[in-house]
């Protein structure tokens, strides 16, 4: 890439990053409430949000600035097997219209802010508590970190260099994350994601119409693919088939468990704002479908990149004229803004909730859960700006999909009791434990490759090292639990007639899952 | 009717079902039309189902 700086993008960007900045401290007097008062409105946005807000506050949180750019690197460099991330994508919905309306009213009912919440009351567990919550914290980290190597893409593609631009725009977003909470990205997603919008269908006509036309676009892929010597393509080889569709089931589970998605679907305000949600958020999936396809257009647009995730704003500067290269890359800069915003503060959230609450202040105030939380959403984000200035990039790559197999391992935990209350904490504690343990060592010892492999008959099979560890962690859970009960007959000393009250009411909802 | 959230599981995760470049449509190979083809299918499952249920809460 270029060190010229782009003065015109660059003036552009700008421009909207002082919009956003506004709009974020704006925020606070948004749908106004005692930000100050109540972790549910700084940390929940008052618990309110309806269809809308929530179609924009979750899409502008689940499809990350990050997606933008590795989607698109993953598919340029592998073909076919990068565009997992499509059915993942959809595979998610029917288990979010399923499930999250559920989780909703358990924690509506209650109060609750954060998964480990959900866990405590319903299990009385502490230790399971937090299990949940530290899970939750670790793997949002580098998830954070990653939305600043998104915005750093594209800073470094309008020629600024060096690390004070990223950091400048860091501290912005941490002010007034810390003083609107959850209403500054939801107030910023409607920009973020209107201008992504805009960016991918200009993107999705325009380029393919100066490169010859889609056909051209899959042949030229297809003829780069070759010319490396096959061993990706633009349909799956074989012995890809396993590893991409447990992947995308492994991903699909694993994605409303983030602290971030919680976030979003504890601050909607009804049940059925989440299942309308769940009908109209593939949207953004089929977004992403066409953002992938950016990738199979480096080919045929015969860029050269230093690294796959400079395709896409090599992409932009290439074919684009400046002042809408600047436009894009601002939409991708403030899509990193409001994913960072929402991941520090579910995991302040869990802090605040989970560690500060329970082993620190048991009588803490609501303002002071609110004041605890603003902090500790500081604190986070500069974790993950020291994270990406001192560490090597691939160090938060690498932790990011670990951190995609840790919170997987907290699904038994949480999504279960919605449905049964056989199994018991200690069971739950202990197939965490080895879903972690397993699943990391395997990964680990892999290269830090998330595929694991089993020999069966002589043959081997390769699939999702999360998916696995999620099914070894279910059948220590079960064993467990058996063991448990036989010592135990009577357990369970904590109630939950909260989950059992939805029990009765629906009854066909808990049959037919 | 809550069978129905079941089809895109199997449709997109038995991926014998469509991994093929022909036919293709307006120049997208089957594996990537098949696949962007099942968003809107989902949806409309998802719609089915919603609309079958009864609505336990206006807010």
């Amino acid at each position: 890439m270029t060190d010229q700086i782009e003065w015109v993008a660059l003036s552009i960007f700008i421009f909207f990053f002082l919009l956003v900045t506004v709009m974020g401290f704006v925020a606070a007097r948004w749908k106004a409430g005692p930000v100050n008062e109540h972790l549910d409105e700084w940390g929940l946005g008052g618990r309110q949000f309806g269809t809308w807000i929530t179609w924009f506050l979750v899409g502008g949180d689940f499809y990350t600035a990050y997606t933008v750019i590795a989607v698109p690197a993953l598919v340029y460099a592998v073909g076919a097997y990068g565009f997992f991330a499509l059915p993942y994508t959809i595979i998610v919905y029917p288990f979010v219209f399923a499930v999250m309306p559920l989780l909703w009213k358990v924690a509506h009912r209650a109060g609750y802010v954060t998964a480990a919440d959900v866990v405590h009351g319903t299990y009385g567990s502490r230790a399971l508590e937090l299990a949940v919550a530290l899970t939750g914290i670790v793997a949002t980290m580098p998830y954070i970190a990653l939305q600043l190597v998104g915005m750093g893409t594209v800073i470094k593609a309008m020629g600024l260099s060096g690390e004070l631009p990223i950091v400048a725009a860091f501290i912005i977003l941490a002010l007034y994350t810390y003083s609107s909470g959850l209403r500054a990205p939801a107030l910023i997603a409607f920009v973020k994601d209107i201008m992504i919008y805009i960016v991918v269908l200009v993107a999705v006509v325009i380029v393919p119409a100066k490169l010859g036309g889609y056909a051209a676009v899959f042949a030229a892929a297809g003829d780069a693919f070759a010319a490396k010597g096959g061993a990706t393509g633009l349909i799956l080889k074989p012995e890809q088939m396993l590893p991409y569709a447990t992947l995308a089931l492994g991903s699909a589970f694993a994605a409303f468990m983030y602290p971030h998605t919680l976030t979003g679907v504890f601050a909607a305000r009804s049940a059925d704002t989440i299942r309308k949600n769940a009908i109209l958020l593939p949207a953004y999936t089929l977004l992403l479908g066409l953002i992938a396809l950016l990738g199979y257009m480096g080919h045929a647009a015969r860029i050269t990149v230093a690294t796959p995730n400079d395709v896409v704003p090599m992409l932009f500067k290439t074919l684009f004229p400046s002042w809408f290269a600047g436009f894009s890359f601002s939409a991708i800069a403030i899509g990193a803004l409001v994913p960072a915003a929402v991941m520090s503060i579910g995991a302040a959230n869990l802090f605040t909730r989970n560690v500060w609450k329970s082993y620190v202040n048991p009588g803490i105030s609501h303002a002071g859960e609110a004041a605890v939380a603003k902090i500790a959403s500081l604190v986070v984000k500069v974790g993950a700006l020291a994270f990406i200035l001192f560490l090597p990039v691939q160090y938060a790559l690498d932790l990011q999909l670990l951190g995609g197999l840790w919170i997987l391992q907290t699904f038994p935990a949480l999504v279960f009791a919605l449905y049964t209350r056989w199994f018991r904490a200690e069971g739950l504690l202990l197939g965490w434990a080895a879903g972690i343990g397993w699943g990391t060592w395997t990964a680990w010892s892999n290269g830090m490759k998330p595929l694991a492999s089993l020999a069966l008959g002589g043959e081997s099979y390769s699939f999702f090292v999360g998916l696995g560890a999620l099914i070894l962690n279910i059948a220590v859970a079960a064993v467990a639990t058996v063991i448990v009960r036989m010592m135990l007959p009577e357990g369970r000393g904590y109630c939950s007639i909260l989950i059992f009250d939805d029990f009765t009411t629906s009854p066909q909802r808990v049959m037919s899952f | 009717m809550w069978m129905l959230l079941l089809l895109p599981f199997i449709g997109l995760l038995w991926v014998p079902f469509y991994n093929f470049l022909e036919p293709a449509l307006f120049g997208f190979p089957f594996f990537y039309w098949y696949q962007l083809a099942w968003v809107p299918i989902s949806s409309l499952l998802i719609w089915l189902v919603y609309r079958g249920q009864p609505h336990d809460e206006a807010r």
